[in-house]
């Protein structure tokens, strides 16, 4: 039973349980003298929110638990036991059974599987009439207990009140759930990785090509070094694109605010976002095949020897320019927050408008430019799509931006996206860079933070 | 100046614009100018720079929506085609035009036309043009019907002006009968991933993006609103609260790719028959997404007047009657236009979903949230993968896709807010 008919039929469970209390709370209002407590609706409410809120946890429970109960039945059966014992083939072989079985595969390609289908079909049929039959029971007793519960002087709207403020509770507890995910997550798989290879091999070390190929067995822990790829990021996030953002974002904003006439600012604004708002990948097209090639023959027609195509400078060159509109935004709020009364002064002392915006404006704003600067390094190196379509995943420790170098976030998809298991350090690798990717990107945020918190209020 | 200042004890007034005044002015005024131009030059290089990419984009991508095609008659009336409506209306009509020999019939038509050396320059998989054609309307069996089909890989480059030089003459040739052409390819727009550019097609990826978007909407838009709610409205300041609120700031700056790796370990260890499935890729961009919304429904659901909230509460409402009848209608337009935006970057996204699975070769559209999807910027990532030539104007093309996408989006988001933008 796919979850969403499941979800369907809680949703129209609890909509006959709404239909049903407010029926009986009208039938009170017509049969007795006496004054509703609550209006009929919060009846309603109060039997579909008891129907709905147990149907829906009991989905989410089933369809968690129901694809390994019937996994376990079919394995009981017979025809299982010739199954090859693990591995890639008994997943596959029972992948397609089940495909078959549901009606997603037309035939099967291993022979084996054949036998597999008619258990499948016959357990996810059974299991599906248990979930469905277990969702009406619980419907039908906690609907039968709430309804039961309605009296002309049920205060059924402060129940429902109160249960709606769990709901704004649980919907607000998400976002710690989610950090907790990505921390429990993280953590987890980083310390089976330092499990195999020694964190200070991998903090490091200078030589970075794991192999997914090899035996997972005894790592080589020389081979895990991450020193490189820390470099890459540092050298093509934090130097390169913001050698070009920095300058180009900061000069925009100065211009917009205190130069450019309201027609023009109007005009540009929007224009900048536009270049916020184009999605990385088309950067990364945009660097690979236009930016980089371009590059490589600059180089050439410079004199230099066997440029590589795949360089720092390319992936960098585009970042920058990706992150100009972030540092711009950043720059322009901090300096409209500058008071007005510090720039009068300046240019009634006689200072050049430019004179005022070096010597009075740009530092008064520092702190609001610098948190901006944090923030943008943090988004350039935790970028991914412009780096892993321009640069490579050639592990490379030097400071020519011509040479290809590669990031913690293309060594992340690299190493998940190929064919190894979870067992092996190369993929468990790419959690120990994310957990370093996390907690550094996480600093720099923080950091940034307390900067203007610090350093904003002198002002008001 | 200091020296002007001392001398003016002096009975005359000595001109305060001496000569290295007027100098130290004019070099001030330079730069000035200079500092100005410097400002407008980075404005101009960031436009420049914006008008370059899109331009790029709009002329390959305009080469991507057409492709290569042979004008092919076919004379269905002696073709011996058994045009059984019955049949024709299954789903396996395909099929059953390919058991009654239509390839060959395409092959036959293609020879008679364009000659031996051109006929074979026509894609393998042509055919399943014509059966399509066939089966919307079967009632051009009993006629003769003019096609235009794709042509081969090799022929397309060669009409191009690139690849083999006998490609390049042969394209030159049937060019100047008449025969081949570049026409605009609107099945571009509904068909599905292949191995050949000229097969190509944007539907499958469109339709994975939009239903990864509709989960992603229905998971991140009710928690994120009810989160921002229960935040600004009700939440007690105490450690519980700040954890929350720091939750979801730091949440909205971390990396996406780092919530790729959440779905990697959460969602497909939850769900492992799932991999590449559009419910999966729209879970994980709902955790991205949601605060996002979070921040922006605050800031929507703040700018609400507390007099509005007095005025409710005086009347006898209860807090969530005030907050459900009276705050989040006002606040509703603010609100929309976060999650527009919101909504916007997760279609955008890319990391993430490479990270669960969906880069998979998917030649079907999918027909559910649980089917193997790819989805738009995925499916440019993957193209941009392939060196093959005409990949690349697809690639541009669907670019232009997903940028027109991104700006009915941002539209929709700029008139929303002009629309509802209330001052109090």
């Amino acid at each position: 039973m796919s979850p969403l008919i499941l979800l369907l039929l809680a949703i129209g469970l609890g909509l006959v349980g709404w239909l049903a209390g407010r029926a009986r709370a009208w039938s009170f209002r017509k049969s007795g003298p006496m004054r509703l407590a609550s209006l009929p609706n919060y009846h309603g409410w109060y039997v579909a929110l008891w129907i709905a809120i147990p149907v829906l946890i009991f989905v989410a429970v089933w369809s968690a638990i129901a694809p390994g109960l019937v996994m376990q039945h079919v394995l009981a059966q017979p025809a299982a036991a010739d199954l090859p014992a693990f591995g890639f083939q008994r997943q596959t072989i029972l992948n397609e059974a089940r495909a078959v079985a549901t009606g997603d595969a037309m035939g099967v390609f291993n022979a084996e599987a054949r036998g597999l289908v008619e258990p499948f079909r016959e357990a996810i049929g059974r299991y599906d009439i248990v979930g469905i039959v277990v969702a009406l029971v619980i419907a039908f007793a906690a609907g039968a207990f709430s309804f039961l519960r309605l009296r002309p002087d049920f205060r059924a709207r402060n129940r429902v009140e109160k249960s709606v403020m769990a709901i704004l509770l649980v919907a607000s507890l998400v976002a710690i759930l989610t950090t907790l995910g990505i921390l429990a997550s993280l953590v987890f798989e980083t310390v089976r990785f330092f499990g195999m290879v020694s964190p200070l091999d991998f903090l490091f070390g200078t030589f970075w090509g794991p192999d997914p190929m090899s035996g997972a067995a005894n790592p080589d822990g020389s081979r895990y070094g991450a020193i490189p790829l820390f470099w890459g990021t540092i050298f093509i996030g934090a130097i390169i694109a913001m050698i070009v953002a920095i300058p180009l974002g900061l000069m925009s904003a100065i211009y917009l605010t205190q130069y450019a006439p309201g027609r023009l600012r109007t005009w540009v604004k929007p224009a900048l976002e536009i270049l916020a708002g184009v999605p990385t990948v088309v950067y990364g097209y945009f660097a690979a095949l236009t930016v980089a090639p371009f590059i490589r023959d600059l180089a050439l027609a410079a004199g230099v020897s066997n440029p590589s195509s795949e360089s720092a400078l390319a992936a960098g060159l585009v970042m920058g320019v990706m992150i100009i509109p972030f540092v711009s935004s950043m720059a322009d709020d901090s300096i409209a927050a500058v008071p007005a009364a510090m720039r009068d002064g300046s240019l009634a002392m006689g200072a050049t408008h430019s004179e005022t915006i070096k010597r009075v404006l740009v530092p008064a704003a520092l702190p609001g430019i610098v948190a901006g600067v944090m923030l943008a390094i943090s988004r350039a190196i935790g970028e991914t799509m412009i780096v892993v379509m321009a640069a490579s995943t050639a592990a490379n420790l030097t400071a020519n931006p011509l040479e290809a170098m590669t990031t913690v976030t293309v060594q992340i998809v690299a190493m998940l996206t190929g064919e190894g298991s979870f067992d092996h350090p190369a993929t468990l690798s790419a959690f120990a860079l994310g957990f370093v990717l996390f907690i550094v990107t996480l600093a720099l945020n923080f950091i940034a933070l307390r900067v203007v918190k610090r350093f904003r209020e002198a002002y008001e | 100046m200091s020296d002007s200042v001392a001398t003016s004890r002096a009975p005359a007034r000595t001109p305060t614009r001496t000569e290295a005044f007027e100098k130290r002015l004019k070099k001030r005024y330079a730069s000035e100018r200079r500092f100005r131009w410097m400002g407008l030059g980075a404005i101009i290089f960031s436009i420049v720079v914006l008008l370059f990419l899109l331009g790029n984009m709009s002329i390959n991508g305009f080469a991507g929506f057409q492709r290569a095609e042979l004008q092919v008659p076919i004379d269905f009336r002696e073709a011996g085609l058994s045009g059984d409506p019955a049949v024709l209306s299954q789903p396996g009509a395909v099929q059953s035009l390919e058991a009654q020999g239509l390839p060959q019939v395409v092959e036959f038509y293609a020879g008679e036309a364009l000659g031996e050396e051109a006929a074979e320059q026509l894609d393998p998989q042509a055919w399943r043009e014509v059966a399509d054609a066939v089966t919307a309307d079967p009632a051009i069996l009993r006629g003769e019907t003019t096609f235009w089909l794709p042509a081969s890989a090799g022929l397309a480059s060669g009409l191009a002006g690139e690849g083999a030089q006998e490609m390049r003459l042969l394209a030159t040739r049937l060019t100047a009968d008449g025969v081949l052409a570049s026409r605009l390819d609107l099945g571009f727009l509904a068909r599905s991933d292949a191995t050949n550019p000229q097969q190509v097609g944007i539907w499958g990826a469109l339709k994975g993006s939009i239903l990864t978007m509709i989960v992603t909407l229905l998971l991140a838009f009710p928690i994120g609103v009810l989160a921002a709610l229960y935040l600004e409205e009700y939440a007690p300041k105490n450690r519980w609260t700040d954890i929350i609120e720091v939750s979801i700031n730091n949440l909205a700056a971390v990396p996406s790719i780092i919530f790729g790796l959440l779905g990697l370990a959460v969602f497909l260890w939850i769900f492992p028959n799932m991999r590449s499935a559009p419910l999966i890729g729209g879970m994980t961009l709902a955790l991205m997404t949601m605060p996002v919304i979070v921040i922006s429904g605050r800031n929507a659901i703040k700018a609400v007047p507390p007099s509005i909230r007095d005025g409710a509460l005086a009347i006898g409402a209860s807090p969530v009657q005030v907050a459900f009848h009276h705050v989040l209608p006002l606040a509703l337009p603010g609100i929309l236009t976060g999650t527009i935006i919101g909504m916007a970057r997760a279609l955008g996204e890319t990391a993430p979903l490479l990270l669960i699975g969906m880069r998979a070769f998917v030649a079907t559209p999918p027909d559910g949230f649980t089917s193997p999807a790819t989805v738009l910027p995925v499916q440019i990532f993957l193209w941009s993968d392939e060196i093959d030539r005409g990949f690349v104007e697809r690639t541009s093309a669907a670019i232009i896709v997903l940028l027109l996408f991104l700006l009915v989006m941002n539209g929709l988001a700029i008139y929303l807010r002009n629309k509802f933008e209330k001052t109090w």
